[in-house]
């Protein structure tokens, strides 16, 4: 570890310490139950009926033969869901058309925007019969042409994705943006877009801009520019456990659902929101999850199992496949990026520029505008300009991936300041230094930064033995890459019971997904001063405790982690109270020390905390402590990683032969799994930089639905991924955690493509790298890979 | 029945014979679609994914020819069809003598399937892709069938058809592969391109196998075959012969690469494009022979 400065915690019992996670016995031995491990008696099975086309206007839909089939219970198609939006035969309100893209994202309305876009569900006595069943319902469709990509999205007579809903007026001040904002020599041309049978509306759903000082004098002030386009594809959060979802709807109008996700109460109100009842009417009781990345925080199943189970009166249950989840669920966007930055002779940034275009998928919605927050956020821009577009396409609405938006736009930028500071000759890390943001620096954004850790994870990273080791060789190279997420908060809600037999119960409402039961407990223990296993962490229901935003935005740790601590407070000054109750002493003279409580003066007043808490019932009740809080001051984190690659001149095939994580964390309460996020980023981060994408043929149709060819690396493509924790404590937050979680997959894909081209002298501009892409690369630059320093 | 989250395998037979005859009968019946299992790796994932549905499932683990492993030197090396890959590459003769095998049945799959799937059943799933069949081919193994009109033999390289299909007639039964005894101064190697490095479909994959004349240290004999190239795993009869004759040597692989590209056709698909295939061909021909020459050097 590398405290830069000195610790304020460094008397901690246990926050930093590595004790075994109070779920991993369950886990390991199979006996945690997930999404589909539910069942209940008279259950119903259901199926969903998927478009087979991309685009296409949904004529009719008769189910009737399907009704017909023995065992068939129900179906649902969006007709059967309320439609608040509608204020009139034909009008929409504005104010609720969120409330239409979710509902007909969980099932399709007027038309099918994607291939996989869900169509009716079927809920019958066994999954054959029900699976049967799609096959008899009959869709009448009008095939549209597809829109699969931000270029021909914006075309003139690309055809609109949703008419009537993005008009001209809004869309023709951000097409006239989109066009101004071109940087030179764009392919991008939205000048003839409002001609044609669609000049009404267009598929630019969203547009941000954010500007700091003079960017044309900034270029003006560069003695170097460098500028690039670049193009990413759309690839999938890749979870191992599929969507399932389990519904009862009990005649007195009450609903329970047991789903994973990485957030019930937000699968509880979105459930309420598409199904048209009080929240309050719904229950989601949370099982375990197998991953979510961003991609368990929307509804997919949920309202359709709960509509299948009003109409029978019976549980239902449907699982998707992992078909299903490729095509049905959020993967992250594809893009088109165009950076520009400039620097003086000496390596300091005068300028940047970044146009973003993300797709949004089927509904408006990408993260661009994190993006764009994101991409110069690691330094200090005296001039700059950042534009995001939020574009619609035909592929499935994209879902939040880790760190969303953030990814696609470092590896534009990270690749842009490496070419820079090839051509200056400075050290890339040296440059990154010279450039850092730190506390007092604002963002193009607006916001100051208060205290940040880019210097120290950049000096770390500096004298890291991987950056001082030689990687010499033919088709051999180095990259580095830095990377900004600003980590979220949120609403959060704990509750500790003191037993009787000393141990306390925590009940938290974040979902478990990085191994937060324990790092949460630990705050719990430290404050109390018993062991981390006495503390016995359980996530509750929607009705078992406050409201919990989700497990998302790297926040849990830090938002719920001080939740935890705040209830851990509460209990000690109650359980102090009732200790000077007892000796009939004033509750200021009663301390809690290592878990045992004691006078100020007098030494014969001593009680261990399980003694105390064998007490309670007697002594006037028990105690419970409890925090509802929503903090803020969540720290941003910084990520720089180091990766030496090899390539095969002659098949194009890449192989990383060693990996570094130097990430600022703030305060490490439980380094393994602070460590596991930081490795889990990188090689997520490293699956797109090599081989995930989606193959899409030119009907958008999704070729490569399975993990056989949606190719997610396996551990035999991975050296260990090394990792070094830097620690500039996030004043924010009582034991100084910046959320881990999200920030380690923005780099790898900029730092592979550095390294790239420090191994054969290819800038790459395009995602994936894959075998084939950077074969064709190396033809065009004439074949054999170079040595490199050629 | 379960509820599984994956689409529904459905109902069919399950017979498990101990005697080839009652296998072959139970083929033989009409009217009835009838599929082995041998390893199962290929055939419950296509019945999992509804490519087909079977009647019956004849498992062929229980007959005693079709898991016989056994080596000699006049006879050379006898692979019942339903041998698991790992009793391949932990059997020691073929370890020694047959590396073009082994090579094979290390990377079919990960360990896990390894552990089941079956070189016999390679064979019959007749993939383009199928990773044993360059080996077999270059091996000049003998195909050993057995139906209801009763047995015949048959050169690998004649065994797939198409993708997919082989040249079985109805109710025959693949029992085992028969490989000469090994000669002096031989070697083989099997390779193929993955963008990954396990998990993996090969995108082109070849094998070769060479003997060499042990005073001039010349090429003798050699065999080149070619996976997911062409509709069926193809035998590069130029390539091979090209080489008979000359120094093992780069400028030699070079000449044999050239002649397997010609013989190779590939499609574009997901896993790859035409040009890339191609190429593949020339750059694996030559490291297939590169590694199948020094191991017939140290044999």
């Amino acid at each position: 570890m590398n405290n830069m400065e000195a610790s304020k915690f460094e008397k901690l019992r246990f926050v930093g310490s590595r004790p075994i996670r109070h779920d991993g016995l369950e886990k390991v031995t199979g006996q945690a139950r997930y999404g589909a491990d539910i069942s209940f008696p008279q259950m119903l099975y259901g199926k969903i009926l998927r478009s087979p086309y991309a685009h296409a206007r949904i004529k009719s839909i008769d189910f009737s033969r399907a009704l017909a089939l023995e065992g068939v219970q129900a179906v649902v198609t969006s007709s059967d869901f309320p439609k608040p939006w509608l204020t009139d035969e034909t009008g929409i309100d504005s104010k609720l058309i969120n409330i239409k893209f979710s509902s007909n994202n969980v099932l399709a309305g007027e038309k099918v925007l994607y291939k996989g876009h869900a169509v009716a569900g079927v809920a019958a006595s066994n999954a054959y019969i029900a699976e049967k069943a799609l096959d008899l319902i009959d869709v009448s469709y009008e095939i549209l042409p597809p829109i699969l990509d931000v270029m021909q999205a914006i075309k003139v007579n690309a055809g609109i994705i949703h008419e009537g809903m993005f008009p001209y007026p809004e869309s023709g001040l951000i097409a006239s943006e989109f066009n101004s904002s071109l940087i030179s020599n764009s392919t991008l041309d939205m000048s003839n877009h409002h001609q044609g049978d669609d000049s009404k509306y267009s598929n630019i759903a969203g547009y941000y801009i954010q500007e700091i000082g003079d960017i044309d004098k900034g270029f003006m002030d560069a003695d170097v520019v460098v500028e690039r386009e670049y193009n990413t594809g759309s690839v999938h959060q890749g979870y191992i456990e599929p969507h399932s979802a389990t519904a009862i709807w009990n005649r007195d109008g009450k609903v329970t659902i047991w789903c994973s996700s990485q957030g019930h109460f937000g699968m509880r109100d979105q459930t309420a929101e598409v199904v048209g009842i009080p929240a309050s009417d719904i229950k989601v009781i949370p099982m375990e999850i197998g991953g979510g990345f961003g991609g368990k925080t929307t509804v997919y199943l949920e309202p359709v199992v709960a509509m299948l189970s009003k109409k029978t009166g019976r549980p239902v249950k449907i699982t998707m496949t992992r078909q299903e989840v490729f095509e049905g669920t959020g993967p992250t966007l594809g893009s088109y990026m165009k950076v520009k930055i400039g620097a003086t002779k000496d390596g300091m940034i005068t300028a940047a520029q970044a146009l973003l275009a993300y797709e949004a998928g089927a509904f408006p919605g990408s993260p661009v505008n994190m993006g764009a927050q994101c991409i110069f956020a690691p330094y200090d821009i005296p001039n700059g300009k950042v534009e995001g577009f939020d574009i619609l396409v035909n592929k499935p609405k994209v879902a939040a991936y880790r760190a969303p938006g953030a990814p696609a736009a470092a590896f534009a930028g990270e690749t842009v300041i490496d070419e820079l500071s090839c051509k200056l000759n400075i050290d890339p890390l040296l440059f990154r230094l010279k450039n850092s943001a730190k506390e007092g620096t604002r963002r193009i954004s607006g916001p100051v930064f208060p205290r940040i850790g880019f210097l120290e994870t950049v000096e770390a990273s500096r004298i890291h033995p991987h950056y001082l080791s030689d990687f010499g060789g033919p088709n051999r190279g180095r990259g580095v890459a830095a990377g900004f997420w600003f980590n979220g908060s949120g609403p959060s809600s704990v509750i500790v019971n003191a037993n009787a037999d000393g141990t306390v119960s925590l009940i938290e409402g974040s979902p478990d997904i990085g191994g937060t039961r324990v790092a949460v407990a630990m705050h719990v223990a430290e404050v109390l001063g018993i062991p981390i296993a006495d503390v016995h962490p359980s996530i509750g229901d929607t009705d078992s405790i406050g409201f919990t935003s989700m497990t998302g935005g790297s926040s849990v740790a830090f938002k719920t982690g001080w939740a935890a601590y705040q209830a851990a407070q509460d209990l000690k000054a109650q359980m102090i109270e009732r200790a000077s109750d007892i000796w009939d002493v004033e509750a200021g003279e009663v301390n809690l020390k290592d878990g045992k409580f004691n006078h100020s003066t007098n030494q014969d007043l001593q009680m261990d905390f399980k003694e105390l808490a064998g007490m309670l019932n007697a002594t006037g009740g028990p105690i419970v402590g409890r925090a509802a809080i929503n903090p803020g001051g969540a720290g941003a984190a910084i990520s720089v990683h180091i990766v030496d690659v090899e390539v095969d001149p002659e098949t194009g095939k890449l192989t990383i032969l060693r990996y570094t994580v130097v990430q600022d964390v703030g305060k490490a309460i439980h380094p393994d799994y602070v460590e596991g996020q930081m490795q889990g980023g990188a090689v997520q981060g490293i699956g797109w930089a090599l081989n995930e994408e989606y193959i899409f043929d030119k009907e958008g149709v999704i070729k490569n639905p399975t993990f056989l060819d949606y190719r997610m690396p396996t551990s035999l493509d991975l050296p260990m991924i090394d990792t070094h924790i830097v620690e500039v404590n996030n004043p924010g937050h009582p034991y100084g955690v910046r959320g881990v979680g999200e920030v380690p997959i923005v780099p790898p894909m900029a730092a592979i493509a550095n390294a790239i081209n420090s191994a054969v002298g290819i800038r790459m501009n395009t995602l994936p790298m894959s075998p084939p892409v950077l074969l064709e690369a190396l033809w065009a630059n004439n074949g054999a890979g170079k040595v490199y320093g050629d | 029945m379960d509820h599984i989250g994956g689409a529904a395998l459905r109902n069919f037979k399950y017979f498990s014979p101990t005697t080839l005859g009652e296998a072959i009968r139970l083929m033989a019946d009409q009217g009835i679609s009838t599929k082995i299992l041998a390893g199962g790796t290929d055939i419950l994932v296509q019945l999992r994914s509804d490519r087909f549905q079977v009647d019956r499932l004849i498992d062929v683990k229980n007959i005693p020819e079709m898991n016989e492993l056994s080596y000699s030197t006049t006879d050379g090396l006898l692979l019942g069809a339903a041998v698991p890959c790992y009793k391949i590459y932990e059997h020691n003769d073929v370890r020694e003598m047959y590396s073009g095998v082994v090579d094979a049945a290390f990377i079919i799959g990960g360990i896990q399937i390894q552990g089941r799937a079956t070189i016999g059943g390679n064979l019959c799933n007749a993939s383009p892709s199928a990773d044993a069949i360059p080996s077999l081919v270059v091996l000049s193994a003998i195909c050993l069938i057995e139906g209801p009109n009763g047995r015949r033999e048959l050169a690998v390289e004649e065994f797939c058809t198409g993708p997919g299909k082989n040249a079985l007639a109805p109710g025959e039964i693949l029992v085992a592969l028969r490989f000469p005894p090994t000669v002096a101064s031989s070697g083989a190697h099997y390779l193929r391109f993955i963008p990954r490095n396990e998990m993996d479909i090969a995108v082109a994959g070849v094998g070769a196998w060479v003997s060499l004349d042990e005073k001039t240290h010349r090429v003798k004999q050699a065999r080149i075959a070619l996976s997911a190239v062409g509709p069926t795993p193809i035998f590069a009869k130029e390539a091979s012969e090209i080489l008979s004759g000359l120094d093992p040597n780069e400028e030699s692989f070079e000449l044999a690469a050239q002649a397997a590209q010609k013989a190779a056709s590939p499609i574009d698909d997901m896993r790859g494009t035409v040009r890339q295939r191609v190429h593949l061909v020339g750059v694996l021909t030559k490291r297939a022979l590169r590694k199948a020459v020094n191991r017939a050097k140290e044999s």
